[in-house]
């Protein structure tokens, strides 16, 4: 009994280490996969649920190839990197987000295998990571039913066509929509292979990145991306996207050209 | 201890706090016309708790016999369905209807000899191609309310302009623009238009296979052709024949020019779907869930319209 005791002392005097950090607090959406994804994403830094990280999306998910969600985390101060996560998705994480110099907003959106929770996650400067999201009831094979461009067999005629505009806002942002025709295979339908944007940066007339991310497969196929980026209203943006081919994608976006946002949202 | 079958059946039975089945559908059809009847669907989203049966249905007494005007969303449903019409008239039914190929309007059928359902050559061919995917999504919302409900396509092709069961002349209009096919029908005797979902009323309209403009096309087509009240697709009689039609023709004006500029001025979808809904349209039931649904149907769309290209051949 007693050597039964030390050994589980020892055990956890083994453990403590890795679990500084102590386990992920409870999940106020019961996901299955709640403490495993906060495991990997988190690892050791401490995560905790706060509203203020405003996660929107409709109140249907009428298309499970493309369900739009906006992370919204402008009420807090010194967010450093912003994750879109889809716990049930086969592909959990859409985008890996760091605003260096940008609004901590994006948008874009995902595909839904099934029902499934949607978050987003914000990290501080601290390393504190701040959670919030909702379940979303979703039909089945967003992520496993081939891209509508395989099936009309097009994807390739329009690959690194890429559109977008920049809108001047209030406290000094501008607001960037891209939108890319990529197919964004999943890996997960057959005889078509994982291929997909992975990379995507917004730089300033000097060079200077503004906000940069990591995108995987669960980003919907023609990933749309909204995003609010510092500058001046004689900015002109670069954006440099890379997909897992290798292939390199380049656009400019001359902001003179444009009109205020209105409402500055 | 080894329980026999018959123990373990009961068992569970007696565990039956989960709905094993779910409740039958009342169905009350109301008069609206010499010799026609309305049954009014739930001015709701396909929901469990409705069962499905949001669209509204007509039951027609002619010489020949009975003739409806959909079918319902399910296999019990349509029964439900057959059992008030034929005892409301006294007759067997002849004749059904599907305006279009959407699932509220025409999985019903399956009750029926697809020898005596009639629709559109266009919505026989669009059921053919999508209507085991509307099915699947159908099962995934009511579960058992579906249950032995098969997708079975219409067996008779309109191709006629009317069809005069014993001297009762229902026209057949051939229109589309809510989907790829729409049928409407003008029943000549009490003069109401049956418009299917070309008309909604006080029920915002759902776009997931629109053509907006010959959406229009067909309503002008509707608003010109002599007739007394309108039946909508949903929502209630419009007595008037006018209010419904222009109802529906403000409302899917309102919404591509409210997406158009949603655009324009770098909203996302999900900011979109939030735009505000003007006070003219405060009576639409499901006005929020249809902006949002047609967000996702007509958005990425326009922005390919609008939005510039900006790509530049990768420098080297």
């Amino acid at each position: 009994m007693r050597r039964a005791k030390s050994l589980w002392v020892a055990i956890m005097l083994t453990l403590a280490p890795a679990g500084a950090g102590a386990a992920p607090p409870a999940d106020p959406l019961g996901s299955p996969m709640w403490i495993a994804h906060a495991r990997t994403l988190f690892g050791d830094d401490p995560v905790r649920f706060d509203p203020r990280v405003r996660v929107s999306f409709p109140m249907i998910a009428e298309n499970q190839r493309a369900f739009p969600v906006v992370i919204d985390a402008r009420g807090i101060a010194g967010v450093r990197r912003m994750i879109l996560l889809a716990d049930l998705n086969p592909i959990p994480v859409a985008i890996d987000y760091r605003p260096l110099h940008a609004a901590p907003y994006v948008a874009t959106r995902i595909k839904l295998d099934q029902r499934t929770p949607v978050r987003g996650a914000v990290q501080l400067d601290s390393g504190q990571w701040l959670v919030s999201g909702g379940w979303v009831d979703a039909a089945g094979g967003g992520c496993s039913a081939p891209p509508v461009s395989r099936v009309k067999g097009d994807w390739a005629d329009h690959l690194g066509e890429i559109r977008g505009e920049v809108w001047p806002m209030a406290q000094g942002y501008n607001r960037v929509r891209l939108s890319f025709r990529h197919p964004m295979d999943t890996g997960l339908v057959e005889n078509i292979a994982t291929y997909h944007l992975e990379a995507l940066a917004v730089t300033d007339g000097e060079g200077r990145v503004l906000g940069d991310m990591d995108i995987w497969a669960s980003v919907a196929e023609d990933p749309a991306i909204t995003l609010m980026v510092d500058g001046g209203p004689d900015a002109a943006l670069r954006v440099a996207a890379r997909d897992t081919n290798g292939r390199d994608y380049r656009a400019n976006l001359i902001l003179a050209r444009q009109s205020p946002m209105p409402g500055g949202r | 201890m080894k329980l026999s079958r018959r123990a373990m059946l009961g068992g569970i039975a007696g565990l039956a706090k989960m709905p094993a089945r779910a409740a039958d559908y009342s169905i009350t059809a109301v008069p609206v016309g010499d010799g026609i009847w309305m049954v009014r669907g739930a001015d709701e989203p396909i929901e469990e708790h409705n069962g499905g049966a949001i669209a509204n249905i007509a039951i027609i007494a002619t010489p020949a016999g009975t003739v409806l005007w959909e079918c319902g969303p399910s296999l019990r449903y349509g029964r439900a369905l057959r059992q008030v019409a034929e005892q409301l008239t006294g007759q067997r039914i002849i004749r059904v209807y599907v305006s279009h190929l959407h699932p509220d309007h025409g999985l019903g059928l399956a009750a029926f000899d697809p020898a005596i359902v009639a629709a559109l050559p266009g919505t026989i061919a669009a059921l053919a191609a999508q209507g085991q995917g509307y099915a699947d999504g159908m099962y995934r919302l009511l579960g058992d309310w579906m249950r032995g409900t098969d997708l079975i396509l219409p067996g008779r092709t309109i191709m006629a302009a009317q069809e005069d069961f014993g001297g009762r002349v229902l026209r057949l209009l051939a229109l589309s623009g809510h989907s790829s096919a729409d049928l409407a029908l003008l029943d000549e005797r009490s003069g109401l238009l049956l418009a299917g979902d070309l008309v909604f009323h006080d029920r915002a309209p759902s776009t997931p296979t629109a053509d907006l403009a010959a959406w229009r096309a067909s309503l002008d087509q509707l608003k010109a052709l002599p007739h007394g009240g309108v039946l909508p697709g949903h929502g209630p009689l419009d007595p008037t024949g006018t209010a419904a039609i222009a109802q529906t023709r403000d409302w899917i004006d309102w919404l591509e020019g409210a997406l158009t500029q949603a655009v324009r001025d770098g909203l996302d979808m999900v900011e979109a779907g939030d735009l505000p809904i003007p006070a003219r349209f405060a009576r639409m039931a499901a006005a929020r869930y249809e902006v949002q649904r047609s967000v996702s149907h007509l958005y990425p769309g326009i922005e390919a319209a609008l939005l510039p290209r900006i790509d530049v051949k990768s420098a080297p």
